[in-house]
């Protein structure tokens, strides 16, 4: 089909021309039909009819004159009906429009009569019908042929011979009717296939679209297909689809085929396409190469879950038809044959597979490996998977079984899961490591076998450890601490109430994170150690042991293993963080009974204190644990304790800062003298004493220097702390604590706060009140009456 | 009434991975209007969460916590009361009210709240009120044995503080209130 040249003014002058013709025709037809002068009404209605010869207008505008011709038909038909204005039978009628001069007036017209025929009932309409739809064929131009035959659908649709029409007749009424359709179909088709693209680029895109105007035109006959009454699923099958196939892979034309699957798939009920979906699948592997089979297949995919999903009783179809069998092979053939096809394209298929798979068959993890499993062939056949969007796609395909089954437990299980994670580059790795630890974290998962757990981390490799090539400098820091405190948060996440189990477990965990190198060791080590202490405390708690050669999980194991894995922190190195951990360590050896352990974690912990700390304040921290937890262990024997305690007081009293060494110190004070009504603590006041002296003498010491380097007193405020102390053993009886003691403590801070003032400095508020509450405390206990009352009373404010 | 939330020794992710999901559910942003939190965190994610849930947070260094730059202590004003605020690892012994009664001198304050004893505890003794959330994750203590997750919710009133305490067992959260009375508007030395 060619149109002379012309531009889109050119097209509005002849589309008014055209309607300027047909109106001025129609006027004379009207006059004529009130005149009922038959003779005259079919000249002036055909030279109306002339105005849809004309080739020069596209399809939009065409189908603008083509309406108002249809209008005018309408009254036509009315005044045919009605035998009494033009007194001839509808037969003779039939017969007379056959003399119109042009082919394309002559078949309106005869269309036109052809459905008062029908309606009078004088002849069978699968007649008529047949009739029209061959005489048709007289017109070949595409767009005058495609209305026409239009037409002829929108005329005949109430009188077709369905069942339960009226136009029913003999025995093979609805296969006629599906006859007429598919030929009229037929025809249409072949029409609108022969507009070729023909001509320059822009040329071409505006008859592509143009094409593509037409193409509800042919793709209403299957909608009427789709709606005739008594079509049933054997007549679709055996007759109905192979033929519209015929016409869809025949045809070869990419516009046709695409357009014409999906309203196949849209058109027609779900059950239908299920029972008929081998036939259907082999009409999608014959397309043409450049047609987007990927859409049509997911498009059948999406109706048949949501079909599955409607009701359950449909799901025993699903396998009986082996639906997921056929569209696996469907899809391996199209990714096959289309060997242009890029890999973003199969990944897409697989996708649509594999959702289809999680709909329709969620049950069923064999398939949801099956089409995991087609997606590495397919992976393995491409050197390297570079294209972000197919990447993205692979993501897509691993994230859903995750999403579905909300129990990263099942994804492991599939055995092609790692696989495909293997041909991601390693950064889209990553990604994916980091979606799968989410995906625990929100469901609350907890995994619970070694077994597991080795899957598990082989995933996540990508986070666990530098994979080859892979520069972790690149990284920005604050994503590479997310990612690793992820999988510390993981870690927390791996239990096992058998302590067998969890020790497997923790064996596991180490056994991989001690690949991660440096940079990951503090983030993973300390979730790791807790792990293990959890463990020990259950052992101990557990009444009764389970002894036996083979058992692994015991105390004294576990903390072998700790201190192996702490050791490795220090050399991070991460001493402070060592520190704490081998603290932890002492204090759970010691809830165990196991002083030997105990001590060595004690001794790893001064170690790194002597040898890594040397930051003032990092020191008194560590020196605060240290004293801290020492004073809780009751496991020590006389000699092991007077060491570590010696220790402990010493490094106290050598700390830099002055009041540091003061508040060390005093708080030493606290090891000889441990206040537990259900442990034998030790109750050496004359040690608490000597610590709270020391103490004093370094307070002093303080205030000198401070004399002497600021010309002021320092704050008073250690004093007072000092005080407390005193009246804290005084209360817990401490024999060797005397109410003048305490009583000289007191004149001392007031000489010193009067020093302060004769310096004519203000006095420093923050010791003030503190001073003044300790002794409003002193009054309240006081009051108190019965034993404390009178100690106290025996201090004279 | 002003809403304090108070909680802590969360220790993400060394020793547990999250906060549980009844609790995560019940702290909705908009409704609390200060934050106090006991140190311990550990991460910044656990800081940039608590954020969210009120933008007036107020923290204090665990001996974990991976930011130094928390202050050992702080102390604010709420009303009508003071409060301080200390992780508690510095005083020793650990736990020890009556140590825990100096620093409360020292600081000057009607309410103090420490933590890392991963225990709650709610206290009257002459010179105040102390207060420990306990650990907001339940997590592992050296300290104490049998650790369930707990946080404070504090509603200030005049010179009425009501402490709620929540604390999640056996899967369920249970709730528990304590009432304090302030005998006077001012503390401070004339």
């Amino acid at each position: 089909m060619r149109r002379l040249g012309g531009g889109v003014e050119d097209e509005e002058k002849w589309l008014a021309e055209g309607i300027a013709g047909i109106q001025h025709n129609a006027f004379f037809m009207h006059r004529a039909l009130d005149a009922n002068n038959l003779r005259e009404v079919l000249k002036y209605s055909a030279l109306m009819l002339s105005e849809l010869r004309t080739s020069k207008l596209s399809p939009q505008r065409y189908y603008d004159l083509y309406m108002r011709a249809f209008d005018q038909l309408r009254q036509l038909e009315i005044f045919f009906k009605d035998e009494s204005r033009h007194g001839l039978p509808v037969v003779d009628l039939y017969e007379l429009v056959q003399h119109a001069g042009n082919i394309l007036p002559r078949m309106y017209l005869l269309c036109t009569v052809g459905s008062v025929y029908i309606k009078s009932k004088q002849a069978p309409s699968k007649d008529v019908l047949k009739d029209l739809v061959e005489m048709c064929r007289g017109v070949q131009h595409p767009i005058r042929g495609l209305f026409l035959r239009s037409y002829l659908a929108q005329v005949s649709r109430d009188k077709l011979p369905e069942i339960g029409s009226d136009y029913e007749g003999d025995a093979n009424t609805v296969m006629d009717a599906v006859e007429f359709v598919l030929q009229n179909f037929t025809e249409m088709n072949k029409l609108w296939v022969r507009i070729q693209h023909q001509g320059p680029g822009t040329v071409r895109e505006r008859q592509e679209k143009e094409r593509n105007e037409l193409r509800d035109l042919v793709g209403k006959n299957l909608h009427v297909l789709g709606q005739i009454e008594g079509v049933d699923l054997d007549m679709y099958k055996e007759t109905v689809l192979p033929r519209i196939l015929e016409q869809v892979v025949n045809g070869k034309d990419e516009l046709a085929q695409y357009y014409l699957m999906e309203c196949i798939i849209q058109v027609f009920p779900d059950e239908y396409h299920l029972q008929t979906l081998e036939t259907l699948l082999a009409a999608c592997t014959q397309l043409m190469p450049t047609v987007d089979t990927k859409i049509v297949l997911t498009q059948l995919m999406d109706r048949l879950s949501n079909y599955a999903a409607s009701s359950p009783d449909v799901l025993h179809e699903f396998l009986q038809v082996e639906a997921f069998a056929k569209l696996n092979n469907a899809i391996g053939k199209v990714i096959d044959t289309q060997l242009e096809m890029p890999i973003v394209g199969a990944m897409t298929l697989f996708v649509s597979l594999l959702t289809f798979a999680l709909r329709v068959h969620p049950d069923r993890l064999d398939y949801v490996d099956q089409v995991l499993g087609a997606c590495v062939v397919k992976l393995s056949s491409v050197p390297k998977l570079e294209d972000a969007r197919a990447m993205k796609q692979v993501v897509a395909l691993l994230s859903a079984p995750l999403e579905k089954y909300n129990d990263i437990v099942t994804a492991l299980t599939l055995s092609n899961y790692p696989r495909v994670m293997d041909h991601l580059d390693d950064g889209t790795n990553k990604v994916m490591a980091m979606l799968i630890i989410q995906s625990i974290m929100k469901n609350n998962s907890c995994i619970s076998t070694a077994d597991k757990v080795e899957v598990l981390f082989e995933l996540i490799k990508g986070l666990i450890k530098d994979l080859d090539g892979n520069a972790t400098e690149e990284l920005d820091e604050e994503d590479f601490q997310e990612e690793q405190n992820s999988v510390a948060r993981l870690i927390n996440m791996l239990d096992n109430e058998e302590p067998e189990e969890m020790i497997k477990i923790i064996y596991v965990v180490r056994k991989h994170i001690m690949t991660g190198g440096t940079r990951r060791l503090p983030f993973t080590i300390p979730p790791l150690v807790f792990s293990a202490l959890r463990l020990v405390r259950q052992l101990e708690s557990q009444s009764g042991d389970i002894t036996g050669e083979d058992v692994q999980a015991t105390p004294r194991r576990i903390f072998q293993i700790l201190n192996q894995t702490i050791e490795v922190l220090s050399s991070v190195p991460r001493p402070e963080l060592a520190l704490r951990l081998y603290l932890q360590c002492a204090e759970a050896a010691s809830d165990c009974d196991l002083e030997p352990v105990a001590y060595e974690f004690f001794t790893q912990a001064f170690i790194l204190y002597e040898e890594e700390i040397a930051d003032s304040k990092a020191q008194v921290t560590a020196i605060h644990l240290i004293v801290g937890t020492l004073q809780r262990i009751n496991v020590f024997g006389v000699e092991n304790r007077d060491t570590l305690t010696h220790k402990a007081t010493g490094y106290s009293a050598r700390l830099l800062k002055k009041p540091d060494q003061c508040r060390a110190v005093y708080a030493c004070s606290h090891l000889f003298w441990v206040d537990d009504d259900d442990l034998d603590g030790i109750k050496d006041g004359e040690r608490a004493l000597l610590c709270l002296r020391r103490a004093l003498r370094i307070a002093n010491a303080a205030q000198q220097m401070a004399n002497a380097t600021r010309g002021s007193s320092g704050p008073v405020t250690l004093f007072v702390e000092i005080l407390n102390k005193y009246i804290y053993f005084y209360e817990k009886g401490n024999p060797h604590i005397t109410p003048s003691d305490i009583q000289s403590l007191i004149e001392l801070i007031n000489t010193e706060m009067q020093s302060d003032n004769n310096n004519g400095n203000t006095r420093r508020t923050h010791s003030d009140p503190f001073f003044t509450s300790t002794l409003r405390y002193i009054r309240f206990q006081k009051q108190k009456g019965g034993l404390i009352g009178d100690k106290y009373d025996l201090i004279k404010l | 009434m002003v809403l304090v939330l108070a909680l802590g020794d969360l220790h993400v992710p060394h020793r547990a991975a999250d906060l549980p999901p009844k609790f995560k559910s019940m702290l909705v942003p908009g409704k609390i209007q200060h934050i106090i939190c006991t140190g311990n965190l550990c991460i910044k994610e656990i800081h940039d969460y608590l954020k969210t849930i009120c933008p007036d947070l107020h923290i204090v260094r665990g001996e974990f916590d991976e930011d130094a730059r928390y202050p050992e202590t702080k102390t604010l004003t709420i009303g009508q009361f003071k409060l301080g605020l200390c992780h508690g690892h510095q005083v020793i012994p650990w736990g020890d009210l009556e140590s825990l009664a100096m620093l409360q001198r020292q600081l000057d304050v009607d309410i103090l709240v420490t933590g890392h004893t991963h225990q709650f505890t709610a206290y009257k003794h002459e010179g105040g009120v102390v207060i420990n959330p306990g650990s907001a994750t339940g997590a592992y203590s050296s300290i104490n044995q049998d650790v369930n997750p707990s946080f404070v919710l504090m509603d200030i009133d005049g010179l009425r503080v009501v402490v709620y305490v929540y604390e999640l067992i056996d899967g369920e959260v249970k709730v528990d209130k304590i009432d304090f009375k302030k005998t006077s508007t001012s503390n401070s030395a004339p």
